[in-house]
């Protein structure tokens, strides 16, 4: 394997007085998608939110293609190609759907075969174009959310639960479009609860526990393991 | 996906009040007019207090767009805004008197040509004071509202100072540019010219103001970051620099409406900033904190009011201005455009 | 004692102790230790500023709240002692009724604008307090028919104090006449309601106070109805400035809008309360002694100076005496960055 996209490096980081990460060590392979999984509350959103910069790492390194990216603000992170896709989605409701992609594609005009090809995955957002994105259904918002981190190709993708509190018909229209964006040898980082979801996308998966990485390997080892799931996250998978 | 066969929802028709809710705002506007028009019935007097009416608006929009617009992208809310009005006066004031010869002269031409290059003197001088005033007084003290506003208030008390240092404290008297001067009689009523002009002005400000903040990327990312600043940023814009640009734009805004407001009650004082903060805060409340086209029909609304009412009552003026505020504020406790945060 | 009289919050300095006893005992002792028309009317000043200020940190300090409303509410109390005397005829009955009448609308109207702002935004707060009392000021000096305008109401108070009453002949050098009465009136009014705010900042309501200034979040997390102890500590902040006014009007038989609802005295009471220290309480005695002070007899000295540099330029008119609050507000700005807790916060600290 080469070497990885991303890796941090004993990350710690604190939120007021509570210390949330305590030194993770996360690696991310180039071109495939990495499961970050775990209970709720045990740090996946702060890992990426640490990543983007939203939150800052007291300890530790965060390295992007080896180039350290610790201390760097927000926007400039961004720039060197990460796309973020927050939990709440992140929308902006009182503009368009346009303007919400215009804005997403910072390196430029749209480019518009790319745009089609996000039209193809989720064409809400064609028939949508001109609304106000607060206008939107749960699932078009989320659909948004990730066609703006599509919009242009990114180095690094960083989604976070795509398919919360969504209908299992939308569910799938995510999943194919995530996979889709696979096919094209994107390297991604996933927080996903939904485990068929997670089983189908996922290369390798890295489990947390309490601000830490608990396990990491090939996800097919995980999905197959029902005792390790047992272990780790206190309840079998495959019951969801 | 397919549709559900059986399950045929139908919207239930909207009430009248229902359609209408969105559009209300807009809609005060002329029913505020119509009922001065009731209260007055006079007809050409009416017609002269709304035009009146509507270049105050227009000016009071000028100073009050850019503390909106600071205060929604930063939750910045400065109280010293009103020193960018009485600088942008004196400078736009003294620029016009050292330039004599082109005001005292019949030509409109040249007459617009000297209150032009006195815009330009005065939002360039009130745009660097922004700069300045963002550096020194407001970042120290971001994201803390309390310091925020007493921090302002100091700067504010610093600023009607120094004017008084650099200009002396007696009030400036100044007289419109000679083309500018007089009224136009319309169906019965003087219409004075420079109100009119006013009127086109603040119009032509606020509809390129209301342009570049729908179809350019910069506006765009205002609006996006008045929503949610931190997505703005995650997507990869300096939030930071915006802001600072938009305080800068803001400051040069109020420089501009201070001139506007010194030529219109034709004295410029270093007080004048403070005793437009009143009104200014009053739209601002009314409009709805962060929303440029509240912050605009709300100046509209404070104008007419006050002119009608300065003409039926001059004593209560103000407060009916207050009360304009607490009808407002029962109708919509976060004023009538309010802005939706994403948290 | 002296624990139960300064309900337990003690000054926690040497320093601050033995500053704040000075001023209790020139204060108390202010007209036989400073004999003088001028200079027993600058401590009366300091007593009726003291509680002013000091219901304004109630306000600021404590609950976290900024009002520009202050001085409208020192108004009322002293234009309702104007208005009593003036209607009622001279006498304590009018005194007393016109200060708790003022008390009274100055808490009634604390307690609109406090629900109309405070339920939004407490930022709100702050606007339209600058706004209603800026509107009440200018309605105050154009209703002349009932306020005498800008020239303000000139009225009797009884005749116990006035100069013209002698009980007695001289103690101390000092005549002991009406006037003597009415500084020992004020001052002792002002000790009261001292002390009264001091027991309401210490009390649970005070605390309750203090959390939501820290996190209203959390306090309402926690079953507190912020917005009503944020508009109860506004109409109490109201009804004591109202009664600091009166006692202000009782002092100087005459009110106006200069002396009791202009902005100026709000600047000063922001800057008294800032430079004392903010939510301290003591920090309203030091605060306003030192500007009062310094107002009276410094401002001759920055005259002085810049007579003394007269032909520079600039450098004279930044340092003319009507200049003052030029520097007061640079003082100002400073203090808000570098002492946030003012001189009292520095001498506990050290």
């Amino acid at each position: 394997m080469s070497d990885p996209i991303l890796r941090l490096e004993g990350v710690c980081t604190n939120i007021a007085q509570y210390h949330i990460l305590q030194g993770v060590e996360l690696e991310v392979p180039r071109g495939a998608v990495t499961m970050l999984l775990g209970r709720n509350g045990v740090g996946k959103t702060t890992t990426l939110r640490t990543i983007i910069g939203h939150w800052r790492a007291h300890k530790g390194r965060v390295l992007l293609d080896g180039q350290d990216i610790t201390h760097m603000p927000t926007p400039a992170i961004a720039r060197t190609g990460v796309g973020f896709v927050p939990e709440d989605m992140g929308i902006f409701a009182n503009l368009t759907v346009e303007e919400n992609m215009v804005l997403a594609a910072v390196s430029g005009p749209i480019d518009s075969a790319r745009l089609d090809w996000v039209f193809q995955a989720f064409p809400p957002l064609k028939t949508f174009w001109k609304s106000e994105a607060g206008n939107l259904s749960g699932g078009q918002k989320q659909m948004l959310s990730i066609a703006r981190a599509m919009v242009e190709e990114r180095r690094l993708y960083l989604i976070d639960e795509p398919t919360k509190g969504l209908a299992p018909a939308i569910v799938s229209t995510m999943a194919r479009a995530l996979r889709e964006l696979k096919a094209q040898g994107a390297s991604i980082l996933l927080v996903e609860q939904n485990f068929s979801v997670a089983r189908a996308l996922g290369d390798t998966a890295c489990v947390m526990d309490d601000g830490r990485i608990v396990w990491s390997g090939a996800m097919s080892e995980l999905a197959t393991d029902a005792g390790l799931q047992e272990r780790l996250m206190g309840l079998s998978m495959d019951a969801h | 996906m397919s549709m559900a066969p059986e399950h045929a929802p139908r919207m239930a028709r909207l009430s009248l009040a229902q359609r209408l809710a969105p559009w209300m705002p807009v809609l005060l506007v002329p029913i505020l007019i119509v009922l001065g028009a009731v209260a007055i019935p006079n007809t050409s007097s009416w017609l002269t207090l709304t035009v009146s009416g509507l270049a105050m608006g227009m000016m009071i929009f000028l100073m009050a767009s850019g503390l909106t617009l600071v205060f929604g992208l930063m939750d910045v809310i400065n109280f010293g805004h009103g020193a960018f009005v009485s600088v942008g006066a004196f400078v736009g004031v003294s620029v016009l008197l050292m330039l004599g010869g082109m005001t005292g002269a019949p030509s409109l031409a040249l007459n617009l040509a000297a209150m032009l290059l006195a815009v330009i003197g005065a939002m360039l001088a009130t745009g660097a004071m922004g700069w300045a005033f963002e550096k020194v007084i407001v970042q120290p003290v971001y994201g803390h509202h309390l310091k925020q506003i007493l921090v302002t208030m100091g700067g504010l008390i610093v600023v009607e100072q120094l004017i008084i240092v650099l200009w002396g404290p007696e009030e400036i008297y100044i007289s419109r540019p000679e083309a500018l001067k007089g009224a136009i009689t319309f169906a019965g009523a003087a219409l004075e010219k420079y109100r009119l002009v006013a009127v086109g002005f603040g119009l032509v400000v606020f509809a390129v103001m209301r342009w570049t903040l729908r179809r350019t990327k910069i506006g765009l990312i205002v609006r996006a970051g008045v929503e949610n600043g931190e997505m703005v940023q995650a997507l990869g814009y300096r939030l930071r620099l915006v802001f600072v640009g938009v305080f800068i734009a803001g400051s040069a805004l109020a420089g501009l409406g201070g001139v506007m407001w010194g030529l219109y009650q034709e004295v410029v004082t270093a007080h004048m900033g403070n005793q437009a903060m009143i009104l200014i805060f009053i739209v601002v409340i009314i409009g709805g904190l962060g929303s440029v086209e509240g912050c605009f029909i709300g100046a509209l609304l404070v104008g007419l009011m006050q002119n009608y009412v300065a003409f039926l009552e001059p004593k209560v003026a103000l407060i009916s201005n207050i009360g304009l505020m607490v009808a407002i504020l029962m109708w919509r406790p976060m004023g009538m455009i309010p802005v939706v945060k994403a948290k | 004692m002296i624990k139960a009289v300064l309900s337990g919050d003690m000054p926690r300095s040497v320093v601050l102790a033995s500053i704040l006893g000075l001023i209790l005992f020139c204060l108390a002792l202010a007209p036989f230790l400073f004999p003088g028309v001028r200079t027993v009317d600058t401590a009366a000043r300091i007593c009726v500023f003291v509680v002013l200020v000091a219901s304004y940190d109630l306000l600021l300090g404590y609950g976290g709240i900024v009002s520009f409303a202050h001085t409208m509410f020192f108004g009322i109390g002293a234009y309702g002692v104007a208005l009593a005397s003036t209607h009622l005829g001279r006498g304590f009955d009018a005194l007393a009724g016109g200060a708790l009448a003022g008390a009274g609308v100055a808490a009634a109207l604390a307690f609109v604008i406090g629900l109309f702002s405070l339920r939004v935004r407490a930022i709100f707060f702050a606007m339209i307090t600058l706004a209603v009392a800026s509107a009440v000021a200018v309605l105050v000096s154009q209703l002349s028919g009932l306020t005498g305008g800008e020239d303000g109401l000139t009225f009797q108070t009884p005749r116990e104090l006035g100069p013209a009453f002698k009980f007695g002949d001289e103690l101390f050098g000092v005549k002991l006449n009406g006037k003597l009465l009415s500084y020992y009136l004020v001052f002792t009014g002002s000790l009261i309601l001292f002390l009264l705010m001091l027991r309401v900042v210490n009390s649970p309501f005070g605390r309750v106070l203090q959390a939501i200034r820290e996190n209203d979040f959390r306090a309402e997390a926690i079953g507190y109805r912020v917005v009503r102890y944020r508009v109860a500590a506004t109409c109490l902040s109201a009804a004591v400035a109202a009664l600091a006014g009166s006692l202000y009007a009782i002092w100087l038989r005459y009110v106006g809008p200069d002396t009791t609802l202009s902005m100026e005295i709000m600047i000063d009471i922001l800057l008294m309360v800032v430079i004392g220290g903010m939510g301290t309480m003591y920090g309203a005695v030091i605060g306003a002694t030192v500007l009062v002070l310094a107002q009276n007899y410094l401002q001759n000295l920055m005259g002085a100076a810049g007579s003394a540099i007269e032909g520079l330029p600039v450098l004279p008119q930044l340092l003319d005496a009507d200049r003052w609050l030029l520097w007061l507000g640079v003082l100002f700005i400073l203090s808000v960055y570098f002492f946030p807790t003012g001189i009292v916060g520095r001498l506990r600290r050290s």
